[in-house]
């Protein structure tokens, strides 16, 4: 078997001695935040090509099974609009938290995360870039969703321009989460049951209308984020949305999105240089 | 220009739990010393779970040594790990961070991680692609490929954006003799040019052979020996090896094979002698005559190989280097 050109072969070698101490030589260049968090970005984008189900689909599919079903429960006012609404950012739990917190655990432990520690670029751009990418998977599930939703239910389709700002910064917020579980949990199988519990959370406290709860499942709905992104939207069904009202929740889940991104980040860190 | 010194890695003990025995204290390096000149092919080579992942982790600035030094080019790598990124290239074992891209958005992507701006990373990406002949794969994505195209595609993300230092772990599994070629030639072009030193770590012992300049055998953490893979041989050239293939079991009755049995090392119906160069001629006459014979399905006698290296100089590993 010939494994090599003969011109490879030892002999040829061009080793140079070294006896003197050898000069500092000047280091590549360092990957600028920016640029390499485009180029994650854009990779991480492309993965919908390959995995066009699980991260396009599937969640849509669940979304609007649900509201089917809630369609013999619910009959319209107030309880619609939370339906519609929980069913809309329950796409973005689901690809944003379940599904990112599933890809870092599963990056992690299968050792795929020294490939980007072996390159000269910041943790910040890896997981933002990552996190935006699945968050901008959840983009057209999360509009087929509330179009379909209102169409269902009858609500109106006039403020659904407010997804602009309810899907990144929800986006935001359980991307954050998604990231950070999927790089602290220890092993990928606590990562995908973290994921899982998770978007189950988002599921029952974000789509089953509150008013009937008990106060702790209330308190534990207001612990949630995506809690705050679904009252946001669903807000905005009303004939005269209180803007105010709207404006805090969204802040809340940006909050929430910065802090766990920033946590994130450093899980990120931690994880790869062990 | 790689310079490490004592360096030393020891992996605490693990408690066993239900159902998971614990597991002792493992000290992975074990006062490791290494110069790597610039320009050469270096390799490492040893058994499964000798250290050689766990030195190259500390290398890469992937890992912590407990003690010791690592010096690449003039820099600190225990104390400023981040470094290593911008000296080195890296193909580790594993491709999950690749995996869905296509082999071009891959070798771009990582060029562009490197440092590169867009129009440099799709220059080099297209002259790296080329040159490998992944040329027509280049829109496939990297899981769909097979085992060897999707390490050689690897390859082709660890070679955009020029690094003086090419630290490969395995590169070549699986991969079939064009590729391997394809390997070794953008290796070799490189060292030409730019005088790139390659890091490489193997289990292939033909490989080894051929391609490094030099080599350091590891063997339970330590370095038993670094040296020319030819110098290695020297060591044991008194030595050749026999290997025995009979058809069903060894004829024990023959006196001269029962007198043998306490010095092979038995694998099934194989048996391996490492004998000198009379012994070994007495053996193989008396095999392919005489009653032995009979029983006798193939025979091979070889020189040493860096295996033979190995196992002459203490390596603990009875079933050799050797993955395949």
């Amino acid at each position: 078997m010939s494994v090599v050109p003969a011109e490879v072969l030892p002999g040829s070698a061009l080793a140079v001695d070294e006896t003197a101490r050898p000069a500092v030589v000047e280091l590549g260049p360092r990957a600028r935040l920016w640029p390499s968090l485009c180029a994650v970005y854009r990779a991480q984008l492309s993965r919908a090509r390959v995995a066009r189900i699980p991260l396009l689909f599937v969640a849509t599919f669940q979304s609007i099974g649900i509201m089917i079903l809630m369609r013999g429960v619910v009959d319209g006012g107030a309880e619609a609009q939370a339906v519609v609404a929980g069913s809309s950012v329950l796409v973005v739990a689901f690809v944003a938290l379940n599904l990112l917190a599933q890809y870092f655990g599963q990056l992690r432990a299968s050792g795929g995360l020294d490939h980007y520690a072996t390159l000269p670029v910041p943790p910040a751009a890896v997981v933002l870039g990552a996190a935006g990418a699945y968050a901008s998977f959840t983009v057209p599930g999360t509009v087929v969703t509330a179009v379909f939703g209102c169409v269902l239910f009858g609500l109106p389709v006039a403020h659904l321009w407010v997804l602009v700002a309810v899907i990144p910064l929800a986006g935001a917020a359980l991307a954050g989460l998604g990231a950070a579980l999927g790089l602290l949990a220890p092993r990928p199988e606590l990562a995908t049951l973290l994921g899982q519990l998770g978007m189950s959370a988002a599921l029952l406290l974000g789509v089953l209308p509150a008013d009937r709860m008990p106060e702790v499942v209330r308190l534990a709905r207001d612990l949630l984020p995506s809690t705050y992104g679904v009252e946001a939207f669903a807000r905005t069904f009303g004939p005269h949305p209180d803007w105010a009202f709207v404006l805090g929740d969204l802040a809340v889940c940006g909050v929430v999105g910065v802090v766990s991104l920033a946590v994130a980040t450093w899980a990120y860190r931690r994880a790869a240089v062990r | 220009m790689c310079a490490v010194r004592g360096l030393t890695k020891t992996y605490p003990a693990v408690r066993g739990r239900r159902g998971a025995p614990g597991t002792p204290e493992v000290r992975a390096t074990d006062d490791v010393r290494l110069d790597i000149r610039r320009g050469e092919i270096f390799g490492l080579l040893g058994p499964n779970g000798a250290g050689k992942t766990t030195l190259v982790r500390q290398l890469t600035g992937l890992m912590r040594p407990d003690r010791g030094s690592v010096e690449i080019l003039g820099h600190d790598i225990v104390r400023h790990p981040e470094r290593a990124a911008r000296i080195l290239a890296y193909l580790g074992q594993e491709s999950t961070a690749l995996d869905e891209l296509t082999v071009s958005l891959a070798a771009e992507t990582t060029g562009r991680l490197r440092g590169l701006d867009v129009r440099q990373a799709r220059a080099e990406r297209d002259a790296v692609l080329d040159e490998l002949g992944l040329g027509p794969l280049a829109g496939r994505p990297i899981k769909k490929l097979s085992g060897g195209q999707r390490r050689l595609a690897c390859f082709a993300a660890a070679l955009v954006g020029e690094r003086p230092l090419l630290v490969l772990d395995e590169p070549t599994t699986a991969m079939d003799p064009v590729a391997r070629r394809a390997v070794w030639s953008a290796v070799d072009r490189r060292r030409a040019e730019r005088a790139t030193t390659v890091l490489l770590v193997t289990h292939n012992v033909i490989e080894a052979e051929t391609v490094l300049d030099r080599v350091a055998v590891l063997d339970r953490g330590r370095v038993i020996a670094c040296d020319t893979p030819s110098g290695l041989k020297e060591r044991v050239a008194g030595e050749v090896r026999v290997e025995l293939l009979w058809r069903d079991r060894a004829p024990l009755e023959v006196p001269e094979v029962a007198a043998l049995q306490d010095r092979v090392v038995e694998s099934g119906r194989r048996w391996t002698l490492r004998l000198a160069p009379e012994e070994a001629r007495a053996v193989v006459a008396t095999v392919t005559g005489g009653a032995a014979f009979a029983a006798l399905d193939d025979f091979t006698l070889a020189t040493p190989s860096l295996e033979d290296v190995y196992l002459a100089l203490g390596g603990d590993a009875q079933q050799g280097l050797v993955k395949a």
